[in-house]
């Protein structure tokens, strides 16, 4: 079965007074169906531009979509028509946002914001929808989902309303959901329920999903697979287990590094990744992790390290992957 | 257990909101607000007298009597006859209807226009935003009655067509206010959500962001009732508007200007209707823009 959405050396830059800004520069992943693919790196390093990318809402200008394909069941969406794209956008791909207390929108009331999909992409009739719209709040477990659907979202917590936003994402029975950060803005045990509610919900409807998050402890336990993003580009991609155990990328370990573990005896402190992301406008020909990187080697400034084949389905951008990373010693 | 008690509380608290008699709502409305239902009741009080105007009139309004013109007050004519001998009250009671119908017509159609481009110049944004605030920089930079006259000038006069010329400078202020409003919506991620569901512009423009800038629209409107009373009474005073025998207030203003030395009351009572429906309506729109903008409620 082929891929459900192939990325294929997708570039997204945004042309501002200060520079071309290479915000995706030369990105390739696939998402099959049923799927749960990670796409994780810190602020600025073109997770959430990728992810924009995808259903072309980059705000254009600046931005723009400069080369590469999207390719979604055999149809590029880099290049389709503005049309084609609107067909797809919350039919097929639906999107979950970060900010679940202004990603509804206030004048509006839970049933209107749910039925209004349904309506418009499935042809259905306001009765039908509203019925639809009450099961998916039941599904999402919000309770008595018959009074919720004429509320207005000021009435409702930020959990339930993030409930309330992936609802709407399946809404139309779409084939890919892309959540873009969907917990960060939620509290820690909220987080893990929305999650858990994402994979069993992705899970029994087959859905296929791109989780973008900077929470490594989210993709350990909720992705099938894994791209480590930085500045731009995909630097490990592979299994979510081979990703988070035998990490082959200096940044992918410097990421897992910095983030506490329950697992592990208990560190004085945490070891954070040194020094800033770099500045897109201005990124040489080598590596650009290289200046934060501990086992940076001259032949680095050269150029950038393709990604090369590290056994099984796991690829990382580094010249020194290979070498036994012994001193790594997680 | 928990949600049990939850349920219980909420109920508990909707029993505890009976709905206030409209009386009740009525007064504790005129408490908070006592100008703006001030203004609201010359408002209403003109409306009764515009829709009952062929049953509170005491003389048909064009009639001339041509045994008492220029008498001043007395118990014939309330408010004294003008040159041809009509009742001045009469005059002012149909004059309403013009007064309320240019005032309407214009403020809403104004605005209502200004509230869609305004929307749709943050939304777009870009070339057309740019090319779309030139443009209305262009309809700004005029004196709203210099605007007017141009139009006037161009068209000919006649109530539509003062409508027309008060109109359009109305739609440029109005996209204005509006714009600056729709531009900070348009940031806030439900805009971008409801373009990943896949909406048209036009939805996402009329459904989803028209109403979230119905405040500065409102305030906008009410403001323009006035403006547009005065406008109108403006032009027609410079006999671009209304042309005589139907009854406007700006038109008696013309006639009176000839005659006010001797009968003073052919001049006044005109003019007190004009100041005292644009109170009236001023009044009113400071209300709402007190209920409607959040900033000012807590005082």
């Amino acid at each position: 079965m082929g891929a459900l959405l192939e990325i294929d050396n997708l570039q997204t830059h945004f042309f501002t007074s200060g520079g071309t800004v290479k915000a995706v520069d030369g990105v390739s992943y696939d998402v099959n169906a049923g799927e749960t693919v990670a796409v994780v790196g810190e602020s600025g390093s073109g997770k959430s531009v990728t992810a924009l990318s995808i259903l072309r809402l980059i705000p254009k200008p600046p931005g723009e979509i400069v080369g590469g394909e999207i390719r979604f069941q055999g149809k590029n969406l880099a290049f389709c028509s503005e049309d084609e794209i609107r067909e797809i956008r919350g039919r097929d791909i639906s999107m979950i946002f970060q900010e679940p207390m202004t990603s509804l929108n206030p004048v509006l009331s839970i049933g209107m914001q749910l039925t209004e999909p349904m309506i418009a992409h499935m042809g259905m009739s306001e009765a039908e929808a509203r019925e639809r719209a009450v099961k998916l709040l039941e599904m999402v477990g919000i309770n008595e989902p018959r009074r919720r659907v004429d509320q207005y979202p000021h009435h409702l917590s930020g959990g339930m309303r993030q409930r309330v936003m992936i609802a709407m994402s399946l809404a139309c029975e779409p084939k890919l959901i892309i959540a873009d950060e969907p917990t960060t803005a939620l509290d820690v045990t909220i987080q893990a329920q929305i999650l858990e509610l994402m994979k069993n919900l992705t899970r029994d409807l087959g859905v296929a999903m791109i989780i973008i998050t900077h929470n490594l402890g989210v993709v350990a336990r909720y992705a099938d697979r894994v791209n480590v993003m930085y500045a731009g580009r995909i630097v490990e991609t592979g299994v979510a287990s081979d990703i988070y155990h035998r990490p082959r990328h200096p940044y992918t370990l410097a990421l897992l590094k910095s983030v506490p573990r329950m697992d592990r005896p208990r560190q004085a402190k945490l070891d954070p990744v040194d020094g800033q992301p770099p500045d897109l406008t201005r990124l040489d020909g080598g590596c650009s992790f290289r200046p934060r990187c501990k086992f940076a080697i001259d032949k680095c400034a050269e150029s950038f390290p393709p990604l090369e084949e590290m056994g099984g389905q796991h690829y990382s951008a580094c010249f020194r992957s290979k070498e036994s990373l012994a001193e790594i010693e997680l | 257990m928990v949600t049990v008690s939850e349920v219980q509380t909420e109920a508990q608290f909707e029993e505890v909101a009976p709905k206030k008699p409209w009386t009740q709502i009525a007064v504790d409305l005129s408490r908070k607000q006592p100008l703006g239902v001030f203004g609201l009741a010359i408002v209403v009080a003109m409306i009764i007298a515009a829709a009952l105007a062929d049953v509170v009139a005491p003389y048909n309004p064009l009639q001339e009597h041509f045994d008492s013109m220029l008498s001043g007050p007395s118990e014939d004519y309330l408010l004294g006859t003008d040159e041809f001998g009509r009742d001045i009250l009469s005059r002012l009671i149909y004059g309403s209807r013009t007064a309320l119908l240019v005032g309407f017509v214009c403020a809403i159609v104004g605005s209502t226009a200004g509230l869609v481009l305004g929307v749709a110049s943050a939304y777009f944004g870009g070339l057309f935003d740019l090319m779309l605030q030139r443009i209305l920089d262009v309809f700004m930079a005029f004196p709203l009655i210099i605007l007017a006259l141009a139009v006037v000038a161009t068209l000919g006069p006649g109530i539509e067509n003062v409508m027309i010329a008060i109109i359009l400078p109305f739609i440029p202020q109005c996209a204005r206010v509006v714009r600056s409003n729709a531009l900070a919506i348009r940031e806030i991620p439900y805009v971008d959500a409801a373009r990943a569901l896949g909406f048209s512009d036009a939805r996402i423009i009329l459904r989803h962001m028209v109403p979230n800038v119905m405040a500065p629209y409102l305030i906008m409107l009410t403001t323009f009732l006035g403006q547009a009373i005065l406008l109108e009474a403006s032009l027609s005073f410079l006999g671009l508007g209304v042309q005589d025998p139907i009854p406007a207030w700006g038109l008696m203003l013309t006639n009176a200007s000839e005659f006010f030395e001797g009968a003073p009351w052919v001049a006044i009572y005109p003019g007190v209707a004009i100041s005292l429906s644009v109170f009236g309506f001023n009044l009113f729109g400071d209300s709402v823009r007190d209920v409607l903008d959040p900033k000012l409620r807590s005082r």
